[in-house]
């Protein structure tokens, strides 16, 4: 897999203040990318060092092989960039700020009015920016990052202040953006954004970086405890339970059992059942995710 | 960039044509001041009788009025749009900064050339017989006064910290500037601190260059206050290329 974002050793303070103290990764070719942290934990000092809006005070950078700071306006032709509570003109037409990004660029652009229609903002062509809603502003946002057919696009806290809705129908155009070949680069602070969109997160906190891997194997490696909440007619099944591999503890609430261990735990508690025909009338698996996994490695919670 | 440049003047300009207040308060309104004011100095004195202010001040007055509006107004917008973001959205992209901001001097320079034309048009009956003022030279000394006012603006918007407070400091330095530019007492009559900050003060060379330009001065008695005009816009385009900022 081809990497098209290294970075290593950056680091960024604005006066005594460290933004960033420590920042290594690599982003590979076609996946979505997420930088994953509390407000304040340095994801857009990163972020805008490596769009080449910043300078990093140490540490290298390389997009697509170009240095972001020095070939700024090389890169800045080659990627897209959407940049957290940034806002347009109040009173340009979504046309026109589609017309003006596109003549920005030197090579051709993608056809504005069908980037529109994808993003539905087709009837809304002739609105001022100023009366767009939240996710339609958003959604403008992201067409002006993709006007130019850029080979990675940034995305700097998307969904923050949308509502549900507006934030699925998002993700669902993020994903499209990644079957289109394009690299995503995005930050949130958001666990459950980045768990249903990222292929991989780095999760950053104090301006460092603690961990980077898939979703799955970050929950996976650290905290590997599953737990199954059972509700069966015969009590008499908890002893059977306790021999289930990787099963550590069962405790029994009258017909309730809460099995807890780690590994294949919800697997092998499903084999035994079906094998012995046990009668359930309540299965319910708690499953830790992202969110867990900061707690374990910070020792606080994301949202705090 | 040349597109770049285009597109985004053209698109400035119709966004400050949509603005309720923006052609009505930066071009109207001098233009309707000047006429009032016209009518009613017509009126009191017969044109023979017509004092030097009336004859040369008015009109002078009336344009320096325009070109601090556009100066305050660019002031305003770059406040704007940097508390916005938006500076720092169109940054991110291939423009150059230098082509975002000359978008902006580009639309200011043709709403004064808006504003101007229009003066003339409403007030031409206005300009006392035997006047001929050299219209081209008068525009020439105008652009060039305008440019040189408008570098303030930037280093203006450079250090204003909000959007709320741009257009107050730009009022209380400009406004003051008029008021020793020379243009309602000679500038020799003053007390010789008072005369140094009119000297050290753009304004006072751009009042004198309208003026001589109005009354149908030749250029070579203004090279001073052309010389004075640029070495001022140097000036200030290097200063607020040092403190501006994007966001």
């Amino acid at each position: 897999m081809r990497s098209v974002i290294q970075v290593s050793g950056v680091r960024k303070s604005y006066g005594s203040t460290v933004a960033v103290a420590e920042a290594s990764f690599d982003v590979n070719e076609g996946e979505i990318f997420g930088l994953i942290g509390p407000n304040g934990a340095g994801k857009t000092t990163t972020m805008e060092c490596i769009e080449g809006l910043r300078k990093p005070d140490g540490g290298s950078i390389a997009v697509l092989g170009l240095d972001p700071f020095r070939d700024v306006y090389k890169l800045q032709n080659r990627i897209g960039v959407q940049l957290q509570q940034a806002q347009l003109q109040k009173r340009i037409k979504v046309w026109e700020a589609v017309d003006l990004w596109a003549s920005l660029y030197q090579k051709k652009s993608i056809d504005g009015d069908r980037l529109l229609e994808q993003l539905g903002l087709t009837d809304k062509r002739n609105a001022w920016f100023m009366n767009l809603s939240g996710g339609q502003k958003q959604r403008l946002f992201i067409a002006l990052a993709l006007i130019n057919d850029p080979e990675v696009v940034f995305l700097d806290e998307l969904t923050t202040g949308l509502d549900p809705q507006a934030r699925h129908a998002i993700w669902d155009l993020v994903r499209g953006i990644r079957e289109r070949g394009k690299t995503v680069f995005l930050t949130t602070h958001l666990m459950e954004e980045a768990e249903r969109l990222c292929d991989r997160v780095a999760i950053m906190e104090h301006g460092r970086i603690i961990d980077i891997d898939t979703p799955a194997n970050l929950v996976l490696r650290h905290c590997p405890e599953r737990t199954v909440v059972i509700e069966v007619s015969d009590a008499g099944a908890a002893e059977r339970f306790k021999t289930v591999p990787g099963v550590e503890s069962v405790e029994r609430d009258g017909n309730r059992l809460t099995i807890s261990g780690r590994g294949e735990l919800v697997t092998e508690v499903i084999h035994c059942v079906s094998e012995n025909r046990v009668r359930v009338t309540d299965f319910r698996a708690i499953l830790p995710n992202l969110e867990d996994v900061f707690l374990k490695l910070t020792g606080r919670s994301i949202r705090e | 960039m040349l597109r770049g440049l285009l597109k985004l003047t053209w698109i400035e300009t119709k966004i400050f044509l949509r603005e309720p207040m923006g052609a009505i308060g930066t071009i109207l309104v001098p233009v309707i001041v000047f006429v009032v004011a016209g009518r009613m100095i017509n009126s009191r004195a017969p044109a023979p009788s017509m004092s030097n202010f009336a004859r040369v001040g008015l009109p002078v007055m009336a344009t320096i009025l325009i070109v601090i509006s556009t100066v305050l107004s660019l002031v305003t917008i770059i406040s704007i749009y940097r508390e916005g973001g938006i500076l720092k959205r169109l940054r991110a992209t291939p423009l150059r900064p230098q082509t975002i901001l000359s978008a902006h001097v580009l639309v200011k320079l043709m709403l004064t050339t808006a504003s101007l034309v229009l003066m003339f048009l409403a007030g031409k009956r206005y300009i006392p017989p035997g006047v001929h003022p050299p219209l081209i030279s008068f525009g020439v000394a105008l652009a060039i006064s305008t440019l040189s006012l408008l570098s303030i603006g930037f280093v203006i918007a450079s250090i204003v910290p909000t959007a709320r407070f741009a257009q107050p400091i730009g009022a209380i330095v400009l406004y003051p500037m008029v008021g020793i530019s020379g243009l309602f007492v000679p500038v020799a009559s003053f007390p010789p601190m008072l005369r140094a900050l009119a000297h050290a003060s753009p304004m006072t060379y751009a009042v004198n260059l309208l003026q001589g330009m109005w009354v149908g001065d030749p250029w070579l008695a203004h090279l001073g206050d052309v010389a004075a005009l640029a070495g001022f816009f140097l000036l200030f385009t290097a200063i607020s290329a040092k403190v501006f900022r994007w966001e």
